[in-house]
């Protein structure tokens, strides 16, 4: 399991990138990216995903 | 860079045509002799911190220039009139960028305007986000920048939200002005303005964010304000929603040692996709604005001469000089020059003398002429304190309001430029008159006698009679005219 970034409606703020505790997010050419082998969706770690909780677009943070 | 290298020769000549218009200026300078050029009303110390400061002093804002950064653009409050998803170069408004920096790239940007702007005065990082919540890019840039420049002051701006977490590194790196945006002091209006926060891992909405989040900015305030950091208060005046509220916004900042309250009008338009544009939540116009700021005096020291600038401004408030410096402009190797702000600071100091004497001796002559009226005067200017624009080059008019209290900058309003290539078009010109509303006269360096009788129609008299004389001795000049006294002989 893991959530994703929907590249359109991001605006490239960057706060997922250091909210995030599994450090799984990172700029890649033209936009952020989740990589799937290193999110955990928070779990043990937060009661909500960080980079949706900081997101500042709807459903532009959600599960892959 | 594509920007023309300018020699300090013709900078300094430059200056010399804008700022000292002529060798016999206005005012007895040696009254001046020897004193500073702190006015009457100002604490020598904070006078210190501020003189070069164009936000934090108006005085100071003839002068000198401030730019922004644009590495901050994460943020931790979603606001009802923000909106970070579009970005065009002809906007100006909070929160819009035409290219996000890293802080190393920022650090290229100051030196290239330092070298190339001579009244830089201040650094600001205004986000695009939060400067606070975005630290370490803000950090960094501060950091490096101080190393390379050291006079050059730091600013931030944020919402407060994470203020409190950083006041301490803030005092450590000299940052010595701070704004923060409170829009309320009472939870239930805020989360009219607040749909929600992001703290502490989590996300909160409603009276719950807004409580949490005013809890946050008033300790950040009285933190800034136990260290001595001069703190200024931003509010959008949103009608409706927190227009009357912030008289009370105002009491309570000033309490906790708020050094200025900025009140600002919202800007609301359906194109910005913001949450109030799309609803249809209108703005204040400018005689609102003045309403609310007249109500507000007596309170905390009002700024009114905020042009709610992008958060990549570059150049003196109400000209944005940014698109001349943009990353594909600056080379990737600079070195700092310190020369032409040097001489600038010098011509400066004389200059500034000069204009507070001419300018205390205007307040005493409309003092004395008193005839218990106020005129608004919207003057055209390009800095230095003087009337030197033409009337159809202005892109704004700066507005004073001369009354039994002296003379005092009320705000500025903004207008289509009229003169476009050598013509004036009625229709700008339609528009001018509009945004002149409430105003009884215009000062300018020169005006064709077709807008002035245009003009004259809507009941404003344009004059260019006073064309590089200092904004305040024009305005004593006018007011005693208009009292019936006989005016000193202006000759700046």
């Amino acid at each position: 399991m893991a959530f994703k970034i929907i590249a359109s409606q991001c605006t490239q703020c960057g706060a997922c990138e250091f909210e995030c505790p599994s450090g799984a997010i990172k700029f890649k050419g033209e936009s952020y990216v989740v990589e799937p082998q290193k999110c955990t969706e928070c779990e043990g770690a937060f009661e909500t995903q960080q980079c949706a909780s900081v997101c500042p677009v709807p459903k532009t943070c959600i599960p892959a | 860079m594509s920007a023309p290298v300018i020699s300090v020769e013709s900078l300094t000549g430059r200056l010399s045509d804008q700022l000292l218009a002529s060798a016999d200026s206005g005012g007895c300078a040696s009254s001046s002799c020897g004193s500073s050029t702190r006015p009457d009303d100002v604490d020598p110390a904070i006078w210190d911190k501020i003189k070069d400061h164009p936000c934090f002093s108006e005085e100071a804002h003839h002068y000198f220039a401030r730019m922004h950064v644009a590495v901050a653009p994460a943020c931790n409050v979603q606001c009802n009139y923000c909106n970070r998803k579009y970005d065009c170069a002809n906007e100006s408004r909070p929160g819009v960028v035409s290219e996000k920096l890293t802080p190393d790239q920022a650090v290229r940007k100051v030196i290239a305007v330092a070298n190339e702007v001579p009244q830089l005065s201040v650094l600001g990082i205004a986000g695009p986000g939060d400067a606070c919540y975005d630290w370490e890019k803000t950090k960094a840039t501060f950091e490096r920048v101080a190393r390379q420049i050291p006079d050059v002051k730091l600013c931030v701006s944020t919402n407060g939200l994470a203020l409190p977490d950083h006041v301490d590194e803030l005092a450590d790196m000299n940052v010595d002005h701070v704004t923060i945006t409170i829009n309320m002091v009472d939870p239930e209006v805020g989360a009219k303005i607040y749909p929600w926060i992001f703290h502490d891992h989590r996300r909160y909405v409603g009276i719950q964010a807004a409580r949490i989040l005013h809890e946050r900015q008033m300790l950040g305030l009285e933190m800034l304000s136990a260290r001595g950091i001069l703190t200024k208060i931003n509010s959008v005046m949103i009608p409706g929603v927190n227009d009357q509220h912030l008289i009370e916004v105002n009491k309570l900042v000033k309490q906790r040692g708020a050094f200025l309250h900025n009140v600002m009008p919202l800007i609301s338009d359906p194109a910005h996709g913001t949450h109030y544009g799309l609803t249809g939540q209108r703005g204040p116009n400018a005689m609102e604005m003045k309403a609310l700021q007249d109500r507000l005096e007596g309170g905390a020291k009002l700024m009114r001469h905020c042009r709610q600038c992008r958060a990549d401004a570059v150049g003196l408030l109400g000209e944005d000089r940014g698109q001349e410096f943009t990353l594909d402009q600056i080379p990737s190797e600079l070195t700092y020059d310190a020369s032409k702000r040097e001489t600038y600071r010098e011509l400066v100091a004389d200059e500034r003398r000069d204009h507070l004497a001419a300018r205390s001796e205007a307040i005493g002559m409309v003092k004395i002429a008193s005839s218990g009226k106020s005129l608004l005067v919207a003057v055209a200017t390009k800095g230095g304190g003087r009337v030197n624009e033409h009337f159809g080059h202005a892109k704004e008019f700066q507005v004073y309001e001369a009354s039994p209290t002296g003379i005092n900058f009320v705000g500025h309003r903004k207008v289509e430029q009229y003169c476009l290539g050598g013509w004036g078009e009625n229709a700008t010109l339609d528009g001018v008159i509009a945004a002149l509303e409430g105003i009884d006269f215009v000062l300018c360096a020169k005006i064709g006698h077709c807008p002035k009788d245009q003009l004259a129609d809507a009941g404003i008299r344009a004059t260019d009679a006073y064309g590089h004389d200092y904004i305040e001795t024009a305005i004593g000049a006018i007011y005693a005219a208009e009292s019936g006294v006989p005016a000193l002989t202006a000759t700046a």
